[in-house]
C-alpha cells in the first residue's frame, strides 16, 4: 500500500518509541490518532506493514475501541458523558443546546469539518457532572454558560491548550475520610516496611489481613499473589486495573489524582512479594488528563530509588511501571480483556482457566489488582495483617471507599469501615428523599427503601464502589433503560447471549418507553435475563440484565404505567417506518403522517 | 464400579463417560458417542467457547462443555429441559441477529444452525428480526462470503490462522456491530490469499462461506442432516466419518 510521505514521517517517532512491537498496537493507535485525528484505512494499512502484522488485525483492534475513529471526526471531538447521573444533571438539554449552536447533527461532523458531538459511556465525573470529553480531555460542571463559552472557543478555532484552565478542573470531593483518605503517608515508607518484613513475611501479613479485591469480585488478594508467586514462568507481571468504567464510580480517579504514591507503592510491594519485574497501570482513556501527572510521579519515584534497579536498597529487586491507556471499552475492566488490550488486541475476555496468575500478560504469571486494593496493600505493609483484619467485618476487612452521586446534597467520596448501612451513607451525604440506590454500578444491585438497612460488605451488599442515589422525582424505568443501552453499547460481541441479548433487552426497553409494551414484554425481559445471567462468557453479560430485573421487581409501577392495555402490540410502527421517506421527500406536513386511526 | 475405574471417568446425565487427561467435556462426550449441542466447536481446532450452545451444568455451575476440562467425578447435566430451553433461545438469537432464509440457501440440509434448530424444535424466531444490512463479497473467483448468514463463531478465523497459516479472516467491530473482515488491501476476498481448498473456505458451519458454481448438486433430502437429526450424528461431529473414509480408501 502506498502512503503519503507525511504520514510515514509522522508515525515513525511513535513506532520507534514502541520499538515497532505489534503488542503495543492500542498505544500506537492512540498516539497516532492524537496527531492525525483518526485512523483511516490507509493509516491502518501503513501501520500493519510497519508492525509486521496483518491489515485485518489492525482493523480488528481499531474498530473495537469506541475512541478510535476510522474517519475524520473534526478538529474538536466532543463526547457527552451519558451516565444516568449526567442525565439527571441535565446533559441532554445541554447537548441539544450545543448541537443547535454549532449546527451539527448528533454523531456527525459539521459541514466545515470543525466539530462533532456525540455521547459516550460514563466518564467518571458523576459528582461534578454533567461532563464532556473534548479530544479526550475532561471538562466538568457543564452549564449553559459554559456550553456557550465552549461553542465560542470552537467557532473561533482556539486550540484546546488555550481554553480556560478552570474548565478542566477535576475536584476530589472527599467528604468522609477514614484510614486511607485521611492518613498522609510519607513516600517510600510502605515499601520499606514491606522490605523489612521480607517476601514471606509480607505474604504472611497479606494472608492475615484477609484483604479482598476492591474491583467487585472480592477475591482474596493474598491467594492471588501466592498463586502467581508459585506459578512457573518468568518474568512475572503486576497490573494495576485503573479501567474504572463502571457507571457511577470515580474513587480510583481520586486515588490516582491525589494518592498516586499509595497506588504505585502497592504495586512495588506486590512485585516484591511475588517476584515480578514489570508493572503496568492500565488507565482508562477517559482519564487521559491524569497521564502526565502520573508519569511525573513515576519519574520522581525512580529518582528516589523507589522504582528501577535495587529498589529500596534491596540488591536484585528490579521493578518498573509503565502506563498504558485504554480507548473507550468498559469490558476492559474484566482482567483478561484488560490483558488482551495490553497486548494490543481487541479487549475480549479470555476463556478461564487458565487464570492470569498462571498465564496472564504474554502468557506469563500476572497479578491484576484494582487501584484501591493496591492502596490497601500499603496499609497492610505498614501496620500488619492483624491490625488490618480488626477493621470492618469478619468477611470484609478494612475500609471501603464509596463514590456517591445522584440525588444528594454532598456527592463525592465517602470512606467507611466495611459494614456501614446504606441508610447511614444516605444520611451522611444528605439524601433525605431517596427511593432507590444503585450499588456497584449498572452491573450491581438496585436497592429500594425497604433495603436501606442492609450493609456494605461482601457478605451482604458487595460493591466495587459506585453508589448512585435516586430521589422521589426519578423514574426508575428510565434508570434501567439507561443501563440497558449502556450494556448493549459495551458488549464485546464474543458470546451469543451477551452480543444479541443486550441488544434485545435494549430494544424491549425502548418499545416499552414508546408506549408499545405490554405484559408480554415484561415477561420477555425476565426471560432474557434467565439466558444472559447463567449463559454469558464474562461478568458483563452475566450482570447486564440485573438492573432491569431488579427494577421490574421493585419498581413495577414505573413499568406498568407505560404498558398498553392489550395483550400485544407489534414493535413495528408504520408511521415511524415512513420517516425515511418523509426525510427524502422533505415533507413533515400532516398528510405525510398516518393519523391515530390508521 | 471400583475406584480404579472411576479414576478417569465422569458422568453426563448419569451416564458414565471415560476420558483421556486433557480432553474437554465436549471432546470426551463426542468420543463416547454422547451428543452435546454445539456450533463453534470443531474437532481440528482449539476450543473457543463463544456460541454458548454447549453450556452444561457442571457440579451445579454453568460452564461451556467445549472449554471446560473433563475431571474425574464431575457430574454434568446436559440433556435437560431447562438447558434445552436456553439453547433454543440462543438459536433464536442467532437467527434474528442475521438474515437467514433457509429455503434459498445452498447450505440448507448441511447447515448446523438449521440442524440444531430442527433438533431443538425451534418453531419460530420469537424475537424481532434485526434485519441488519451486511455486505456480500463475491470478488473471489471460487468462494463467496455472505455476511448475512454469519454467526460470529470465528471458525474461519481460526482455521485460516491455525490450519492454513494465513490469517485471511478476523472478527472486527464490537457487540452487535461485530463482523468478519478480510485481510487484503481492499478488504475483498478476491484480493486475499484464500484458496478454495483452504480449510477456512470449508469450515463454515452455516452458509456464510460457500464454494461458487455449486447449486444443489446434492438434492435437498439427501444432505447431511436430512437423513438423521444432528443429535444422532455424533460420529460426523467428532470428525470420525473422515477417519473412516480414509480407512476405506486405504
Amino acid at each position: 500500500m502506498s502512503v503519503s510521505p507525511e504520514l510515514s514521517s509522522l508515525v515513525v517517532p511513535i513506532l520507534q518509541r514502541h520499538a515497532r512491537r505489534p503488542d503495543r498496537l492500542v498505544q500506537i493507535l492512540r498516539e497516532v490518532q492524537e496527531i492525525l485525528g483518526c485512523i483511516t484505512d490507509e493509516t491502518a494499512g501503513h501501520l500493519a506493514e510497519c508492525l509486521g502484522m496483518s491489515y485485518a488485525q489492525v482493523l480488528s483492534t481499531r474498530d473495537f475501541y469506541a475512541f478510535f475513529y476510522r474517519e475524520n471526526r473534526g478538529r474538536y471531538r466532543i463526547l457527552f458523558s451519558d451516565n444516568i447521573t449526567d442525565r439527571m444533571l441535565g446533559n441532554r438539554a445541554l447537548f441539544e443546546h450545543m448541537q443547535k449552536r454549532l449546527r451539527v447533527e448528533p454523531g456527525k461532523v459539521s459541514a466545515d469539518g470543525l466539530v462533532s458531538i456525540d455521547f459516550t459511556s460514563c466518564t467518571g465525573m458523576c459528582d461534578q457532572g454533567p461532563a464532556i470529553l473534548v479530544n479526550n480531555r475532561t471538562i466538568t460542571r457543564l452549564t449553559p454558560q459554559r456550553v456557550d463559552a465552549i461553542c465560542d472557543l470552537i467557532q473561533r478555532g482556539v486550540p484546546l491548550a488555550q481554553w480556560p484552565e478552570e474548565f478542566f478542573i477535576v475536584e476530589d470531593n472527599i467528604r468522609r475520610a477514614d484510614l486511607l483518605l485521611g492518613t498522609p503517608c510519607e513516600p517510600g515508607k510502605a515499601i520499606r516496611a514491606a522490605v523489612a518484613r521480607g517476601r514471606d513475611g509480607m505474604l504472611g501479613e497479606m494472608k492475615l489481613s484477609n484483604l479482598r479485591g476492591r474491583g467487585g469480585a472480592g477475591f482474596t488478594t493474598a491467594v492471588k499473589w501466592e498463586a502467581c508467586r508459585n506459578a512457573p514462568g518468568e518474568p512475572r507481571y503486576i497490573v494495576c486495573n485503573a479501567d474504572e468504567g463502571e457507571p457511577g464510580t470515580f474513587k480510583d480517579r481520586v486515588l490516582l489524582q491525589s494518592y498516586a504514591g499509595r497506588v504505585f507503592e502497592g504495586m512495588v510491594i506486590a512485585a516484591y512479594t511475588v517476584g515480578a519485574s514489570h508493572g503496568f497501570l492500565y488507565l482508562r482513556g477517559e482519564y487521559l488528563y491524569l497521564l502526565q501527572p502520573l508519569e511525573t510521579y513515576l519519574a520522581g519515584m525512580r529518582a528516589a530509588g523507589l522504582l528501577g534497579r535495587n529498589i529500596a536498597g534491596v540488591a536484585g529487586f528490579d521493578f518498573d511501571i509503565e502506563i498504558h491507556l485504554g480507548a473507550g471499552a468498559y469490558v476492559c475492566g474484566e482482567e483478561t480483556a484488560l490483558i488482551e488490550s495490553l497486548e494490543g488486541k481487541a479487549g475480549k475476555p479470555r476463556v478461564r482457566p487458565p487464570f492470569p496468575v498462571v498465564a496472564g500478560y504474554m502468557g506469563k504469571p500476572t497479578v491484576v489488582n484494582n487501584v484501591e486494593t493496591l492502596c490497601k496493600v500499603t496499609e497492610v505493609a505498614m501496620h500488619g495483617g492483624a491490625w488490618y483484619e480488626a477493621i470492618g467485618t469478619k468477611q470484609s476487612t478494612g475500609t471501603k471507599i464509596l463514590s456517591v452521586s445522584g440525588d444528594c446534597e454532598r456527592p463525592g467520596l465517602y470512606e467507611y469501615a466495611f459494614g456501614v448501612r446504606i441508610a447511614q451513607v444516605l444520611e451522611d451525604c444528605g439524601a433525605s428523599e431517596a427511593i432507590a440506590v444503585q450499588v456497584s454500578g449498572a452491573s450491581g444491585v438496585c436497592l429500594s427503601e425497604r433495603e436501606f438497612g442492609r450493609r456494605i460488605a461482601f457478605e451482604d451488599v458487595p460493591t466495587a464502589g459506585s453508589f448512585m442515589i435516586f430521589g422521589r422525582q426519578r423514574d426508575m424505568f428510565e434508570v434501567a433503560r439507561n443501563f440497558a443501552h449502556f450494556f448493549a453499547h459495551e458488549s464485546c460481541g464474543f458470546c451469543t447471549p451477551c452480543r444479541v441479548g443486550t441488544t434485545l433487552l435494549k430494544n424491549i426497553m425502548d418499545k416499552i418507553a414508546a408506549g408499545r409494551g405490554t405484559q408480554y414484554e415484561m415477561n420477555e425481559l425476565l426471560r432474557l435475563q434467565q439466558v444472559l445471567k447463567p449463559g454469558s462468557h464474562c461478568g458483563l453479560g452475566q450482570t447486564a440484565g440485573n438492573a432491569v430485573a431488579d427494577t421490574v421487581q421493585k419498581f413495577r409501577p414505573a413499568y406498568e404505567r407505560r404498558l398498553a392495555e392489550t395483550d400485544f402490540v407489534p414493535a413495528f410502527d408504520l408511521d415511524a417506518a415512513l420517516a425515511r421517506a418523509r426525510a427524502l421527500s422533505g415533507r413533515e406536513d400532516t398528510d405525510a403522517h398516518l393519523g391515530e386511526e390508521a | 464400579m471400583s475406584e480404579a475405574n472411576n479414576a478417569n471417568t465422569f458422568s453426563i446425565d448419569g451416564q458414565r463417560i471415560a476420558f483421556e487427561p486433557g480432553q474437554t467435556i465436549l471432546q470426551a462426550a463426542l468420543a463416547a458417542g454422547v451428543y452435546i449441542p454445539h456450533l463453534c466447536h470443531h474437532p481440528d481446532l482449539k476450543p473457543h467457547g463463544s456460541c454458548k450452545l454447549c453450556t452444561v451444568v457442571v457440579n451445579g455451575r454453568n460452564g461451556s462443555a467445549c472449554t471446560q476440562k473433563a475431571m474425574p467425578g464431575l457430574e454434568v447435566e446436559n440433556n435437560s429441559p431447562a438447558l434445552n430451553d436456553r439453547r433454543r433461545v440462543l438459536l433464536q438469537m442467532l437467527f434474528v441477529e442475521g438474515n437467514h432464509f433457509c429455503p434459498g440457501c445452498e447450505k440448507s440440509g448441511n447447515c448446523q444452525l438449521q440442524a440444531l434448530a430442527y433438533d431443538l424444535e425451534m418453531l419460530t424466531p420469537h424475537f424481532r428480526h434485526a434485519f441488519p444490512v451486511r455486505q456480500v463479497d463475491t470478488s473471489h473467483p471460487d468462494v463467496w462470503l455472505d455476511r448475512n448468514r454469519c454467526v460470529m463463531c470465528e471458525l474461519c478465523v481460526r482455521a485460516s490462522r491455525d490450519l492454513d497459516g494465513k490469517n485471511v479472516f478476523m472478527l472486527a467491530g464490537r457487540g452487535a456491530d461485530s463482523k468478519i473482515v478480510v485481510n487484503s488491501p481492499s478488504g475483498l476476498l478476491g484480493d486475499s490469499e484464500l484458496a478454495p481448498d483452504d480449510r477456512a473456505a470449508q469450515v463454515c458451519p452455516v452458509g456464510a462461506i460457500l464454494p461458487k458454481r455449486v447449486g444443489y448438486a446434492v438434492p435437498i433430502g439427501q444432505r447431511q442432516f436430512d437423513a438423521q437429526p444432528i443429535s444422532r450424528q455424533v460420529d460426523y461431529l467428532a470428525g470420525r466419518h473422515l477417519a473412516d473414509a480414509e480407512t476405506e480408501v486405504r
